[in-house]
């Protein structure tokens, strides 16, 4: 029998063996865990001193988050909205910064280096800890009352959003975006500190033989950026955009977070929490998986 | 540009000639380059201050915040520069963090978690990068679906897992100790694990395969060429792993707050601090006193400062270590 398994099969067992705490982990922690929580998605849970057990009841706990609570539905869809419109910002905004920072300057290093001081800034407790405690919030609102359109942008933001018709056709809706993307692009450059290092890291593996060559056929810089360095880290923008979107969908400070947050240890309602992070977790799957199909047939794939 | 150098060096004739005669030997191009030349730079150069300076505004607002005495809170003149100097800030948030045993249960916690998860990682995506094995594609498609699954989805599940833990027939209550949490960083399903894989094997992927084969010729078993060949060949992305893993660690609160309940961590303290010093400042006044929101700010401020300030030291110490060896791993799908 030994004899018959030969080098090839070795190897195999080896690469089993070498995987094996990832299969174990992702049996024990992953799948078990997933299935129980969609079982418990689909029933009602009660809790004893024995332990807990679930009580099947079809859809009950789906039909309440969509049906019959009352903020659900539009909190999912704002959430979706905006983990779009803030995905493509980052997007964007990365991009720019990495263009910038690839550049040759004095002080680069200490711009990059505060460009990357993002990752650690923006990481987990942190963000949300000042938005998250009620008295800053009450704070953030006197303040907020107190020093009424005094600002330019928040002027022109008046004149623009409030007028119903819009101007030149552009709807207002779509002032409304920019300006919420204006509004929030502190949070968009703390977002995108590992982003930022992929376009870099991508930007430098472009070949500057290419450039010459452009330039030497006559190639403009606002050209050879659309026609060479665009196509070229464009496989990256695919996995920019589902780390962002993924970091978006994780993030604490998440209003669809909270909910499912305290009614699981507030309210123990395990099986209503279940199913909404089921709902939440589906449809951003469907998003992530769409637009990744949509970005793959567009991106240039150069190897 | 690089043309222009050459022929100078060559020719250094050429530089006697002023500026403006050069301009007009070359119909007024160089005139038109050079401003261009510097309205970029200058236009770069207000951009990336404003950038950098956004980002860094809040770290400069809360150091300003922290050394303020507390009358300079309630001037309105004083946004920056505190003008009664105090320390007290410090003292307090340090009594109320209980900022010794915190940073050292932190430390430990984020370094035992980091070092078992990165040790796990790596031996995982190196299996995955050398080893052809049936269903390979499947599980690595499983390490993609671990990246894009958010904990989350199974927090419950996962909590109720651990509340009610079946071992031998026994039910146990494992929350609140560290054993869960430790059994997943074993299983590569702690923070971001999905993530550190996927790095690592993008690395050993690059990684030459000779050395590996004369390892093989000379008689070392897999698990020895690993150790002994790949392990301090692959030295730069274990670093910039684990160090990505001890900052997530450190600033996490949700795998904390879900397992570690009982241990005292920088990042579970700092939520609560503010509700601390409330109770601290009654207890100090006696009665109901209710705490003014521009102190307990600035307390929540010097909070966030301790608890970032290793995290800021390491990142300025390993700097190229972060950055750099991300680079080197060629991120694609």
């Amino acid at each position: 029998m030994k004899k018959k398994v030969g080098l090839m099969g070795r190897r195999a067992v080896y690469g089993y063996l070498f995987i094996l705490p990832f299969i174990l982990g992702f049996v024990f922690f992953m799948i078990k865990p997933l299935g129980q929580s969609l079982h418990m998605a689909m029933s009602e849970v009660v809790i004893s001193n024995q332990g807990f057990q679930l009580n099947w009841n079809n859809f009950d706990n789906f039909k309440k988050a969509l049906l019959v609570d009352a903020e659900f539905n539009r909190m999912l869809v704002e959430a979706i909205g905006q983990m779009v419109l803030r995905s493509l910002a980052t997007i964007v905004f990365s991009f720019f910064v990495a263009l910038l920072l690839n550049q040759k300057f004095k002080g680069r290093t200490l711009a990059r280096s505060i460009f990357f001081l993002a990752v650690i800034l923006s990481s987990g407790v942190l963000v949300g800890l000042e938005s998250s405690n009620s008295l800053m919030a009450q704070l953030k609102d006197m303040i907020e009352e107190s020093g009424n359109a005094n600002s330019i942008t928040e002027v022109l933001e008046q004149i623009l959003v409030s007028d119903a018709s819009g101007v030149n056709g552009i709807s207002s809706k779509a002032f409304k975006a920019v300006f919420e993307i204006i509004d929030s692009i502190y949070d968009v450059a703390m977002a995108s500190g590992i982003q930022i290092i992929i376009f870099l890291s991508g930007l430098q593996n472009i070949s500057p033989s290419m450039y010459e060559a452009a330039q030497m056929e006559g190639c403009t810089a606002w050209e050879s950026l659309w026609k060479i360095t665009v196509p070229m880290v464009s496989p990256l923008m695919l996995v920019c955009w589902i780390y962002t979107i993924v970091d978006f969908f994780m993030k604490s400070d998440n209003k669809i977070m909270d909910k499912i947050n305290t009614q699981m240890t507030e309210m123990l309602n395990y099986g209503f929490s279940s199913a909404m992070a089921w709902i939440y977790f589906i449809v951003c799957m469907a998003l992530i998986g769409l637009s990744s199909l949509l970005i793959s047939k567009v991106v240039y794939n150069y190897d | 540009m690089t043309k222009n150098k050459k022929v100078n060096k060559s020719a250094p004739a050429v530089e006697t000639r002023s500026f403006w005669e050069r301009n007009e030997a070359s119909n007024g191009i160089l005139l038109n380059e050079t401003i261009k030349k510097y309205a970029i730079s200058i236009f770069r150069g207000i951009l990336l201050f404003g950038m950098c300076f956004m980002i860094i505004q809040p770290i400069l607002n809360k150091i300003a915040l922290s050394f303020m005495a507390e009358r300079d809170l309630y001037d309105t003149t004083i946004i920056l520069v505190p003008k009664h100097f105090s320390m007290s800030n410090w003292k307090i948030a340090m009594g109320l963090l209980n900022y010794k045993t915190t940073l050292f249960n932190t430390l430990w916690v984020s370094i035992l978690v980091s070092v078992i998860e990165v040790a796990m990682c790596s031996v995982v995506g190196y299996g995955f990068s050398r080893f052809q094995f049936p269903f390979k594609r499947f599980w690595f498609f499983c390490v993609i679906l671990v990246i894009v699954i958010p904990p989350q989805t199974i927090s419950t599940s996962l909590f109720l897992h651990f509340r009610y833990f079946k071992l031998f027939g026994a039910t146990l209550n494992l929350r609140g100790s560290m054993l869960p949490y430790i059994m997943m960083c074993l299983g590569c399903m702690g923070l971001k694990n999905g993530l550190y894989i996927f790095m690592i094997r993008q690395f050993f992927m690059g990684f030459p395969f000779e050395l590996e084969e004369a390892a093989y010729v000379d008689g070392c078993g897999p698990l020895k060429t690993f150790v002994r060949i790949m392990v301090p060949g692959a030295k730069p992305i274990i670093t910039s792993c684990f160090l990505f893993s001890f900052v997530w660690q450190w600033t996490d609160s949700f795998y904390s707050n879900l397992f570690l309940g009982k241990i005292q961590l920088l990042s579970i303290q700092l939520t609560g601090i503010v509700d601390k010093f409330g109770i601290y400042l009654s207890k100090l006044n006696g009665g109901s006193v209710i705490a003014p929101i521009a102190y307990s700010n600035a307390i929540l401020s010097t909070g966030m400062l301790l608890a970032i300030l290793p995290l800021i030291i390491l990142y300025i110490f390993c700097q190229r270590l972060f950055v750099e060896s991300l680079a080197s791993t060629g991120v694609k799908m």
